[in-house]
Parts: C-alpha cells; structure tokens; sequence
C-alpha cells in the first residue's frame, strides 16, 4: 500500500457513516423489545411492494426493478419481538424519547448542535427489507467536530433511524426476512470527507466506535455496527461504498476503491490514447443466434432455449484487451460491465473478447462473431449476451451506456462491499430528495428537558476517560489506554462500580486485559465465563480468601467448569488463604529447618526463608503477610538464639 | 432583522440561508406547515433531503438564496406500458373519497391524489389487462363525513349508470371507516343490480410502496367482472398479499382501526376469495344473484333511492338513564336501532321511556352488541317485556346494517310497511343459518 504522502497526491477524500444500534428498553416506533430472537413461536405474510411515483412521474430506480421482478417478500414475525408496527398494520408510534436524548448526547460530545425540531422522514427503500417500502429517519444534531489524534475531523449529521429486518433465505423469486430487527433505533453518525487515507479512516471509526461504547447505551456484537463510505479521488467521483461490517475490512475497501478510481482515469487515458470517441460506441446489436445455436457451452445451450432465447453482441472497435483490464484484484472493466447487465436487463451474466475462446464457446465460434460484427479479432473486441432478447437488449443497453461512461471517468455509483474489501455495483446513487416526511408523526420539539436528559448522556471522549482511569483510578498510562479501546470496558466499568472499591482498578483491569489474555493464550476457553464468575473471584479476593496471586489459577479452572461456584472451586483445589496461624505455622517450621543458615546469615537468611516460604504458600496467603510472619519470627528466633 | 422582513423571508416556497443563535447556518427550502403544528417553528428542507424544524426565535439572520430547483429524485422516469388495452368487460370507477393512487411531491412532502384514469392505470399497469376502465369523481370527502344525504348521491349516480350500461361492473373507492354503512345502504338501495358493484378501499394511504390500494383495486376489478350482481366489498383476506375477499354488503364490518384485514364478514361467510397473483376466484356461497339469471330490465322499475336521516343507532350501556329515548323522541326521530346486551336487552329503566315511544309511532328495534349472534327476545323476562312495549327483534343483523336499513325503509315507504320491511330479509342482511365455523377462534396463548 501507498505511503500517507502517495494518499494525498492521489487527491484521496473519505467521508464515513457510522450506523450503530442503540441499547434502549424499546424499539424505535413501538413498545417491542430490543432483541434478535432465534426460534419461538412467529406468523408468516407474504408481501410486495409497489415504487411511489413523484410529481415527474419518477420513480426510484432499484425499487423499479424489483417490483418489476414481481418480487414477493416473506416476512418472518417473531411474536417475542415484533407486533403490528412492524408488520406494517398499526400507524408507528411516537418516536422513542430515550433513543432520541442518547443520540443528542452522542452528539453533544461531537460539539454537534441539535435541531429545534425533529422531523421523521420516510427514506424510501424498496429491497423488501423495510415492510412499509421506507426507512423512518430523522436528523436530531447538525455539525461538529472531533479530534482523532490531532487531526480535526468534521461531523456533517447525526441521525435516528430504524433498523431494517434481518435478511433470511431467499428461493426464486422469493426474499424473506426477519422483523426482530425491524424498528431497533440506530445512529447515524456521518463524517464530512476529511479523512485523508486508509489508516485515518481505520483511527476515525474506531475512535467514534469507542466514543459510543463509552455511552453504555449501544448494543454489543456481530451486526450491531455497520460502516458506509464515501471515497473519492481528484479527477474521480464520489462514490459510496455501503455496508462494511468489520473495522478491519475499512482501509482495504478505502485502498481499493482508489485503486479502482485511478485505474479508471488510466484506462480512459488509454481509450484517448488509441484514438475512440465517445460518439464511436453506438447500441448496434447484432442477432449471432445462428452462430452459437449448435455450441457446446453449457450457458449458451440452456438461454438459447428459453421462449425468446437469442444471442446478440456488439462491436466494440480498438477495444481488444480493454475489457480484460484490471480495476481492483479479479474484477476487470468487464465484470463491471456485467454488474450492469445483471442490475439494468436482470441477465445471468456476459461474454467478452477477451476471455474467450471460453466457457465453451470455440476459437471457430469466436472467429464467425468477429465475422458476423465485421470486426478485426486483432484489435477489435465484442460484447456477447445470450438470454431472452427483451432482456439482452436491456442489458446491453445499459452496458453501452456503462462504456461511455468511461470516456468520463468514474460514475456516481452506489457500490456493495464484498468479503474481500472489492466492491461492485448496486446501484446509480439515489437523489437525496427520495425522502419525504412521514406524515403519521407529528414532530418533536428538542425541549430544554430533553436536552439536560441528553446531557446527562454524553459520553466523555476517549482521551477524557484515558485520563481519568490515570487520574482517579490510578492506572498505568498504559493500561488506562488498552481499557478504553478494549472490549472489555463495560466489563471492567461494572465490576469496579459493584466492588465499591474493595478492590484496586489496576487489580480488575489487569485481570480483565493482562490475566484473561494470557490464559487464554495457554489454550483455555475464556469465553464461557460469564462476568458474574468474575465478580465472584473478584469478591473472594477482597474478602481475603483468596490471594491475589491465586486468581489466575482460579481462572483456569473455571475455564474448565464455567457452571461451577469459584468458592468451590478454590476450595477443591486448596487454593484458599490460609490463616494467619496455619502461616506462621508453616513459617515456624522452615525457621526450624533452616536453622544452619540462619546461624550463618542471621538477618539476611530473609530472602532465603521468604523464598522458601512462598514456594509452599504461593497462592494461599498473602505475599505481605509472609513476609510480616518471617520477620517476626525470625526475630524471636534470633532473639532466643541470644 | 426587522419582524416583518424575516417573517416575509421565512414564507413557503422560499430558499433561504439561515443563521441561528445557536451557532448553525443552514440552507434549505421553507415548507408550509401543518396548522396544527406549533407555530412558533418553521420547517427546513434541507440539501440533504431531510425536514427540521427551528425554532423563529432562534432565527438571528435569514438570507434569501436564488436558483431553487426542482431537483430530480433518481431521474429515472420508466416507459409507459404498452400493453394491449383489452377490449372486454367494461368497469367504472366511482370515486367517493379515499384515494387509490397518489403522486409525492419530495419537495414539499405534498401528496396529490391520480384521478385520471390513464394515470391510473399507468400506475397500476395490471389493470389494462384485466378489463376496459372508465372513471369519474363523484365527490372526495373524508369516510367519516359520509352521510344518508350522500348515500342517496352515490345510490342516483350507480342507478344511473346502469340505466345507461347495464353491462358495466361499478367500483366504488371509499374510505374505509365508514365503507361497510356504504355498502349496506347500496345493498338496499340498488335492490336488483344489473351488473355486480363492488366498494373498495385502502387500509394503508397510496403514497407509500406498501399501501393495500393497488392490490384491492387489482382484486375489486377480477371480481368485478365474474362476480354475481349484487353489492360486495373487496379488501384483503389477511394480512399479506395472497388473497382478497369479497364480503356481502350487509353482512361486512370494519373489525380492525389499522389492519389491511379489518373487513369482515360477521357470522357469515364471504362470498368470494380471489388470488389477485394467479387472477384465481373461488366462489363459497350459492345463495347469491347470479348475473346470468338477473332481468336486467328490473333495473327500470320505479327505484327506493332514498334514506331518512331521522334514524338513531343507539348503543345501550350499564346505566343508561331513560331521558336518552324520550330525547330522540322530543327531536323528531322517527327510527332507533338499540345495540342492547347479549340476547337483545336493555335496563328496566328504560322500558318505560320505549314503550311511549313507540306510542308516539316511533319504530324501535334491537340488535345486539355481541355483534355474533342472533338477538332473541322470548328467553328472558326483560325481553318479552321490550316485546310487549313494541320493540322489534332483528336477529342476527348487524347493529350498523340495521341502522342503515331502518333509514332507507323510513325513507322510501310509510311506518307500517317500513316494520314489515325490517323484518323481511332483503339483500342478505339475515343470515338463515348461523354454523359453529362462523365464530372466529380467537388467540388463546397456545405454543
Ligand atoms: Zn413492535
């Protein structure tokens, strides 16, 4: 990857949208629980839906096609987690006051000002995953500013919205989903284009995603976060990278996305440099039907015999090699072009010069195209699509028009990531006045008590709580650090509240990020032990049962039986203190027993006997008290030997 | 800023730069305001798409902004249809309020509702090929608004359009909270159609991708054209898109505020169920007026258009005082329907004031409240005694149909015929035979 300074001759420009769910007792437009549930008793409808048309007749153009398909969608409606609201049978109810007061603290600790007035709007989204056919949301705080290590990025909006259903199996023309996560109220947090490369927007994510975790009011785990992204490169375009879900998926997909945009302005460089114009793309299909109609390719032989079926390609003049040019790693200028014809003409896929002979279709066959198109197989290239002719026409319709648009650079798309941080193309990029108000919510005014409620809510950034845990609690600034960028903070932040100090921060937190890690790391399955386990060792500990250094053995046997009780546990294993008598027992002995050196060294057989000592007790009573044990006892012991 | 130049600025339809006490600036488009909305904010569109609204108090500085567009929403405007328009079976839609199809304005969020009928069917393509459609507005009012006056308007209007097509099927758009008093009221009127006429409406506005509207117009318009000749609703069957029903005009009730299922039929059975996807219909009862065997001269007969708005639907409640009856009384009513308890029954309080009405010639019958089952005033004391003051037992019609009944009897024939016609079953509002099936299970926890 390219140096920090490589970024910016490149012109690169990211804006990030944050979409993180939040931890209320209710869901956003009705009383439902906040909850994904998995099995339990759920009613099943069937559904489709129907494109708004706007005053010109417009009309969304993804939300076309789908209901073009005749798509039908199949909710699930788990009874635990969802009711009328999200079966869209009840008029949603007023917006939930709590996810709109942690919103405005979140933004509050952006330097974001909130709106006088809350309006809900209806986004229209028209993939089945929204039953209504929108997603309700509403822009509570504008503006701001926050500081990623030293560098200052802007906040354009912070929004409330809902959560979409979750995505089930889909067959043929059937797409289901799921309404537990339908209504779940989100943030939406969205960046002004300052971010300047790869690592910033990795820095940039995490410090917002550590600010809303500091809230204690965003849930936790898989799906509950979601990146979008806007990436652009000078000379390039804005383009938007949507649902990026891991945080280490971010700078790959920033990087590539560049890649892809530079690459663009490459190849239409070399589209100038070969001499074609824009003008000498035309939509001339021509019907190749006769050629392929006895090939042996698998693809061609099953569309060829669908009602309809026919082959049509295009001439693409001095295009040889053009399509087979590379724009992220395995996506070529004609996977693109594909995208196009699957999204515009709904086709399986298409053939292009450049990788056949293929696929089944014969060097001869090729040759008879390049024939039929009156193009030179040397410098030339083709498109070839074979399905139902309304549809290949479709397709290649949009194609074309994808190829001219190569002439220009880089399209305004709207783009899904993929597993591997390449993308490709959803969608042309909706207007931004697909929303409109949603007229069975009046608005909300922000009173001055929702505010102070507000208020009460913001979260300290992360600095202002690294310092505080160096400060008031007295960890290491290094420590102070991996907590509040840990997992683990939550965690940490309620067992030190429920020991009520009886225990030192620098204790839990080691445990929870030094101790916890490097069992683990020694093979033992941590996970399964639940944060009540832990406040019980915690507990066993303060009350002096146990020593401090008896807590990772602890660990690990819990580790090995998550259900059993700690006390047990350390009682089984002779892990508890032992008294102050049984100690100064043992000591008395190995004062005995190292009588000769003692004679020797007098005071300094110390460290000897402490050693000694503790080689025995280790884990069963405490270093301090030892050692007070052994000085006192040796004394007398000395005393006596007077 | 002097008051009234920002209050001139800050007027809809204006672009404008605002600058806040609070510390914002923001750009945006003013939108007219709800009257009901506090009036102490104004409504921002901003660039992004997004209404706010702020507070005019916060206003420190507006500047007026030129080059307000009309921005495209995804400028993607689809081909016009070209299906072949079917020259089949004629239907005329009446639209009555409610609106089946609608534009948005993204702009300003407005909603116009499509009137036309080539507008209609360019938005609803599915309907070209179910048969030749006309339209007309015949009046656009709120359902809750309706009235016996406007029952007679829309009886006239369907009478005369039969007159003058006796072959076209007629769907009427209402509004759906007071669609099933509508339909009952055609039922009587329109006694012996000639051609089938179906009410319809949506549970969910049509300026949204989920709204019911195109599908029940989709279904209204398949039974429309196979239908029997009489009065029918058609709405969804259940909560998602697979079926719709057609319900007898008199035996349908709105049971839902909100669901797309809300119509149904009350101890009785639909008389069609039509899958709008495969264009399937599956008739369920034979006691209806098939077309095939309707004389569609009758139409000529001297037709009973008309409905008293003299009629009280009168729902009986634990210590109702009496005074309510002798009121009525006093007002010129000259028929109360009482939706009475369980069998038919009222406090014996009341008896008194019923029976002196009745006296004065005031036609008194009852229905009940338990809307499922049939009123029978020959089990206990208190019914034989409302018997004997002259109170009329309906059976098993509903409370709604009756008072409709009552109106339209009262309406077109004197007292006397007008008892005789209550008891008489006129357009199915009787049910004659009451299954255990027609009860509906109701949800009992089970797992
Ligand atoms: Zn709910």
């Amino acid at each position: 990857m390219e140096a920090q300074n490589d970024w910016k001759k490149l012109g690169l420009r990211v804006g990030l949208e944050i979409h993180q769910q939040l931890k209320t007792s209710k869901k956003l437009f009705c009383n439902c629980p906040v909850t994904l549930v998995e099995g339990g008793m759920e009613d099943v409808f069937e559904r489709s839906l129907r494109p708004t048309r706007s005053e010109l007749g417009e009309v969304d153009i993804a939300a076309y096609f789908e209901w073009q398909k005749g798509r039908i969608y199949e909710y699930h409606a788990p009874r635990e987690a969802s009711c009328l609201v999200e079966a869209d049978e009840e008029p949603p109810h007023m917006l939930n006051r709590e996810a709109v007061e942690i919103a405005l603290g979140i933004g509050m600790a952006m330097n974001s000002n909130p709106v006088d007035e809350i309006h809900v709007m209806r986004k229209i989204v028209i993939d089945g995953s929204n039953t209504t056919g929108f997603q309700r949301t509403a822009l509570v705080a504008l503006g701001g500013e926050i500081n990623v290590n030293g560098k200052k990025i802007g906040i354009q909006t912070i929004c409330v919205e809902e959560d979409a259903a979750r995505k089930g199996e889909d067959r043929d023309r059937v797409s289901s989903y799921i309404l537990d996560r339908l209504g779940i109220p989100l943030i939406e947090i969205s960046t002004a284009p300052d971010i300047q490369s790869p690592e910033e927007v990795s820095e940039v994510a995490s410090w917002i995603g550590t600010l809303l975790r500091l809230t204690g009011k965003v849930r936790r785990g898989i799906g509950t976060i979601r990146q979008d992204l806007n990436i652009s490169i000078a000379g390039g375009e804005k383009v938007e990278i949507k649902g990026v879900q891991e945080l280490d998926l971010l700078p790959k997909a920033v990087a590539l996305e560049a890649m892809r945009q530079k690459r663009l302005l490459e190849l239409r460089e070399e589209l100038r440099r070969r001499g074609i114009d824009k003008e000498d793309i035309i939509f001339t299909p021509v019907d190749v039907t006769n050629i392929l109609k006895s090939s042996k390719s698998k693809v061609v032989e099953k569309n060829l015999s669908k009602p309809g079926g026919k082959a049509l390609a295009i001439l693409l003049k001095k295009f040889k090699g053009m399509l087979g040019y590379e724009l992220q790693p395995n996506r070529r200028f004609g996977t693109e072009l594909a995208d196009y014809a699957r999204f515009y003409g709904d086709v399986k896929g298409l053939f292009h010069g450049d990788e056949l002979p293929g696929y089944g279709i014969t060097e001869d066959e090729v040759r008879k195209v390049y024939d039929a198109l009156g193009g030179d197989p040397e410098k030339d290239n083709f498109i070839l699509i074979v399905d139902e002719e309304e549809k290949a026409l479709k397709s290649l319709k949009a194609v074309v028009e994808r190829i001219r648009a190569a002439f220009d650079g880089v399209p305004r798309e709207t783009r899904a990531v993929l597993p591997d941080g390449t993308s490709k193309f959803m969608r042309p990029q909706p207007g931004a006045a697909r929303m409109y108000p949603e007229t069975d919510i009046p608005p909300i005014p922000v009173t001055k008590e929702i505010l102070e409620k507000a208020k009460a809510l913001k979260p300290p950034t992360p600095e202002e709580k690294r310092k505080y845990y160096e400060e008031h609690l007295g960890l290491s600034s290094n420590l102070a650090e991996q907590l509040v960028g840990s997992e683990q903070q939550e965690t940490f932040e309620r067992l030190y509240e429920r020991l009520h100090g009886s225990v030192d921060a620098t204790t839990i937190a080691s445990l929870l990020l030094v101790h916890m890690i490097s069992i683990k790391r020694e093979g033992f399955s941590i996970e399964k032990i639940g944060e009540e386990k832990l406040f019980r060792v915690l507990e066993l500990f303060s009350e002096g049962k146990i020593a401090k250094e008896a807590i990772p053995e602890l660990i690990k046997l819990l580790a090995q039986r998550p259900e059993a009780d700690p006390l047990e546990l350390a009682q089984k294993a002779g892990l508890l203190t032992m008294s102050e008598e049984e100690v100064r027992a043992i000591v008395k002995r190995i004062i005995r027993e190292n009588e000769r050196i003692i004679k020797e060294r007098g005071e300094r057989a110390k460290s000897l006997l402490m050693g000694a000592a503790m080689k025995e007790l280790r884990g069963k009573a405490q270093g301090s008290l030892v050692s007070r044990l052994i000085d006192e006892e040796l004394s007398n012991y000395l005393k006596k030997q007077v | 800023m002097a008051e009234n130049r920002k209050a001139d600025l800050l007027s809809p339809g204006n672009f404008v730069r605002i600058f806040t006490k609070s510390g914002m600036v923001l750009e945006g488009l003013i939108l007219q305001r709800y009257e009901i909305f506090d009036p102490d904010y104004i409504t921002l569109k901003l660039d992004n798409g997004y209404n706010i609204g702020i507070r005019i108090e916060n206003i420190s500085r507006i500047e007026e902004l030129h080059g307000a567009e009309r921005r495209h929403t995804v400028e993607f405007v689809p081909e016009s249809f070209q299906a072949e328009v079917k020259k089949g079976k004629r239907i005329h839609i009446l639209a009555t309020g409610g609106t089946i199809a609608s534009k948005i304005d993204y702009l300003t969020g407005g909603v116009t509702p499509i009137l036309k009928t080539e507008e209609l069917l360019e938005v609803i393509p599915e309907l070209r090929s179910i048969a030749d459609f006309s339209s007309e507005v015949l009046m656009s009012i709120f359902s809750e608004n309706m009235n016996p006056a406007r029952w007679e308007n829309i009886s006239k209007r369907v009478y005369e359009l039969l007159r003058e097509e006796p072959d076209r099927s007629i769907l009427i758009t209402h509004g759906t909270d007071t669609l099933g008093y509508t339909a009952a009221a055609l039922s009587f009127s329109i006694g012996s159609p000639s051609s089938p006429i179906v009410l319809l409406g949506s549970q969910r506005s049509s300026d949204r991708p989920s709204s019911d509207s195109a599908f029940n117009l989709i279904a209204a318009s398949l039974y429309a054209k196979e239908g029997p000749c009489e009065v029918a609703v058609v709405m969804h069957g259940e909560s998602g898109d697979s079926y719709a029903l057609a319900h007898r005009g008199t035996r349908v009730r709105k049971m839902h505020s909100s669901r797309r299922d809300a119509f149904q039929s009350i101890s009785s059975i639909p008389i069609a169920k039509i899958e709008p996807r495969s264009g399937k219909i599956t008739f369920l009862r034979d006691d209806v007026r098939k077309c095939d065997s309707v004389d569609k001269g009758k139409m000529n007969e001297e037709p009973k258009l008309k409905f008293s708005d003299k009629i009280f639907l009168l729902k009986f409640f634990p210590g109702m005082p009496g005074d309510v009856i002798d009121f009525l009384v006093e007002k010129g009513f000259k028929g109360i329907v009482i939706e009475g308890t369980g069998l038919g029954h009222v406090s014996e309080n009341v008896i008194e004031s019923i029976r002196n009405a009745v006296e004065r010639g005031t036609i008194v019958t009852m229905t009940t409240q338990c809307l499922f089952g049939s009123v029978n005033l020959n089990v206990y004391s208190t019914g034989r005694l409302l018997q004997k003051a002259g109170v009329i037992g309906l059976g098993n019609m509903l409370p709604e149909t009756a008072y409709v009944k009552l109106s339209w009897a009262l309406g077109n024939f004197g007292e006397e015929e007008a008892r005789n016609i209550m008891l008489r079953n006129i357009a199915g509002e009787y049910e004659e035979r009451e299954l255990m099936s027609f009860y509906p299970r109701w949800y009992h926890g089970e797992v």
